[in-house]
């Protein structure tokens, strides 16, 4: 299949690694990758914002980018959301409002994607340690997916899942919710971090980088040793 | 920044930072979420009892001119005066204009929320009335001069501790920690002021057209008394509150107690279809029902976000919602807390001075899955972003968007960013956390991620060569 991989802009420039497994996931199973250059981000801080007009002004661009795409798999929870769930939204009674919709029906959330589009093929990773997942509320909510990325983590080797008792509340990222309200946003990232170290994992993992990079950023502020790993990584794992 | 906002800021810090308060609503929430939990699973379905619930509203509130007239007819022929109040001040003159035809003095409420929203306490007390709330946990907030702190558990802030000082302060009672005594010592004031009272003020958490009655629904059975003890009973109700037959309540009245305290049913849910009948021995000689607009067809003309009209208060939006478990229900500052009272207020109370409630939360989500009957909170929260934003930009917002919408649309400035950035965080140490750091409300508790040494486009790139 030729896939076109949507690397978010926070993903492109903090967490590249994440795409990289991504890439070495696919292209071992066969596909072939394109990574379109143009498209950096789709739109969504200015979308949540309430700035529509400056939201289309990015995803406009995206959804011409994508038009010919075959199927596109998006490295994010959240901004998988974004294009399946609110581009069409965004786009509504428009002239856009056809290619929007045919955009969220092509498009995957990555764990999604190996599941659902690829019925969860055996990836021959290998990761021995205990990890806890976080569910990322647009992935759960939005997208309606819970028990895909848990499919995917009970064939990697070695791993043992854990399940905190908040896995499924927000960790308090939010986006420019974080900057905006910054103490409640704090407090809430810290009972999702004690929930986390609560059941004695050595790993976060997540199928979002987002919330992933709110935990983390908390968690050296904290001293705390457990890490965080978008879950591309654990399967593109041998160790 | 308005006042609000200021006020929502400060209070909201201050709370996030005591812990105990933290501790204690978690805690207390912990113990719903395993109640509701086990009542839904007695749902043959509760994803159908959702669906059907909203389907119902829906009904409802399209035709609220049609079900609001039945109702007022049907309960008018029993012998109830229904008056109709526009805004808050009407509700109140009314209600006063009552007390006072009636000579009354003292009067005792029960299960009023939208008494805490037109401020009936502080007008009958202004007009020299004695009022109590018969609720235990209404008549402690009353007690310390607060408003309700959620809709279902209005003192759940409070440890026993602090009910046990207050009520010694304020009643002379003796130091307890057991609830039931707790209980006792304010029932004991209450039995006095049932038979004081002139008369009683109920709430109503539906009306039911068909028939035309008030359905109230508690756990104590004070509102009860309330509405049965003195001579006249007045109802003052969100004209949202109707529904078409009497057989809705089969679905409303579990899926209150479910979605609301985790209960199976309440303990009490009482049906009131007009005044004393010729013939009855029991009941108030007079029944008003006040029906309160206040805004409410504000929402109703907005198609979009009408749904939020269906709202049942049943508080299961604020048990789940991450943000109103760290700040609280005073922090708000309005009648109606947590994700509904941040989708409603600004309809009800002014969008530009109430929309910083909007964006107060992550969009999680967690709302919307619980609300019994399916109102879309979340994406509503999006919508009043969107709506206050269009009415009135903030202008620097408004620049950084547009300024980073060039940027994400061009990749040799998206790679001069990456550039900047890793240059940047070199001198980050320097200034992190100190009033020259842009990213101080971010930095002062987390860590930024670093910028990679390469980016993943420039490692496609270099793959592509
Ligand atoms: S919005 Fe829904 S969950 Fe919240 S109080 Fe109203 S009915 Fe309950």
């Amino acid at each position: 299949m030729k896939i076109t991989l949507f690397v978010p802009c926070f993903v492109d420039m903090c967490y590249p690694n994440v795409g990289v497994s991504i890439v070495e996931i696919l292209e071992r199973l066969g596909h072939e990758i394109e990574v379109p250059e143009e498209i950096a981000c789709c739109g969504q801080p200015a979308f949540n914002s309430g700035y529509w007009e400056e939201a289309k002004k990015v995803a406009i661009p995206v959804l011409q980018r994508l038009k010919n795409a075959e199927v596109i798999v998006i490295a994010s929870g959240s901004c998988g959301a974004m294009l399946k769930v609110f581009y069409p939204e965004l786009f509504a009674k428009t002239e856009y409002e056809l290619d929007a919709i045919a955009l969220a029906e092509k498009t995957y959330e990555f764990s999604d994607f190996l599941v659902t589009k690829l019925g969860n093929p055996d990836l021959g990773a290998r990761f021995p340690a205990k990890v806890t997942f976080h569910d990322g509320c647009h992935g759960l909510r939005e997208l309606g997916k819970k028990k895909e990325p848990r499919e995917l983590l009970s064939q990697v080797r070695d791993l043992e899942l854990l399940e905190m008792g908040e896995a499924e509340t927000c960790c308090g990222f939010g986006g420019t919710f974080s900057a905006k309200f910054p103490m409640i946003s704090t407090a809430m990232g810290e009972v999702k971090c004690a929930s986390a170290i609560e059941t004695g994992a050595d790993f976060i993992i997540s199928n979002d980088s987002s919330c992933l990079m709110h935990i983390q950023g908390l968690l050296n502020r904290q001293g705390e040793p457990i890490k965080t790993l978008h879950i591309a990584e654990v399967l593109n794992s041998r160790r | 920044m308005n006042l609000n906002v200021l006020q929502f800021k400060s209070d909201s810090e201050r709370l996030t930072h005591n812990l105990d308060h933290r501790e204690r609503i978690q805690s207390a929430l912990k113990k719903y979420y395993v109640a509701r939990d086990d009542k839904k699973a007695r749902f043959q379905d509760w994803q159908a009892a959702r669906q059907a619930a909203a389907e119902t509203k829906w009904e409802a509130v399209n035709h609220l001119d049609k079900y609001l007239v039945e109702f007022a007819d049907k309960i008018e022929a029993r012998g109830a005066k229904v008056h109709w109040a526009s805004t808050a001040e009407q509700a109140r003159e009314i209600i006063l204009g009552i007390v006072k035809e009636k000579n009354a003095r003292r009067i005792i409420k029960s299960k009023v929320m939208t008494g805490e929203e037109i401020h009936l306490n502080a007008a009958l007390e202004a007009a020299g009335y004695d009022v109590v709330e018969s609720d235990l946990g209404e008549y402690i907030v009353q007690l310390r001069h607060e408003a309700p702190y959620h809709f279902v558990f209005p003192a759940m802030h409070l440890s026993r501790g602090e009910i046990s000082d207050l009520f010694e302060k304020e009643l002379g009672s003796a130091k307890t920690d057991s609830p039931e005594e707790l209980t006792m010592i304010a029932r004991r004031v209450m039995r006095d002021q049932y038979l004081a009272a002139d008369i009683g003020i109920s709430g109503a958490n539906f009306a039911v057209a068909e028939t035309g009655m008030i359905s109230i629904t508690e756990n104590e059975g004070n509102a009860r008394l309330t509405c049965a003890l003195p001579k006249v009973h007045i109802a003052l109700m969100g004209i949202e509150k109707v529904l078409p037959k009497f057989e809705d309540l089969a679905l409303f009245l579990p899926m209150l107690g479910t979605a609301g305290a985790g209960q199976a049913v309440t303990c009490y849910n009482s049906m009131y279809a007009g005044p004393r009948q010729p013939g009855e021995t029991d009941g108030p000689e007079e029944m008003h029902i006040v029906l309160l607009d206040n805004k409410r067809t504000h929402l109703l003309a907005d198609i979009e976000q009408r749904d939020a009209l269906h709202c049942i208060r049943c508080g299961a939006c604020l048990n789940v919602c991450p943000i109103y478990k760290n700040v609280g229900g005073h922090t708000y500052g309005t009648t109606y807390q947590g994700p509904i009272g941040s989708v409603i207020t600004p309809h009800l109370r002014g969008i530009q001075e109430w929309k910083h409630l909007s964006s107060a939360s992550t969009l999680c989500g967690a709302c919307t899955e619980a609300c019994p009957v399916k109102i879309n909170l979340h994406h509503h929260l999006l919508h009043n972003r969107r709506n206050a934003i269009a009415q009135k930009p903030v202008w620097w917002e408004q620049t950084l968007f547009h300024l980073s919408s060039i940027l994400f649309n061009h990749p040799a400035l998206w790679r001069l960013a990456a550039w900047g950035g890793r240059i940047g965080q070199l001198f980050h140490p320097l200034i992190q956390g100190t009033i020259l750091d842009p990213a101080r409300a971010w930095t002062k508790t987390r860590d930024l991620p670093p910028v990679a040494d390469q980016t993943f486009k420039e490692y496609w790139r270099s793959r592509q060569k």
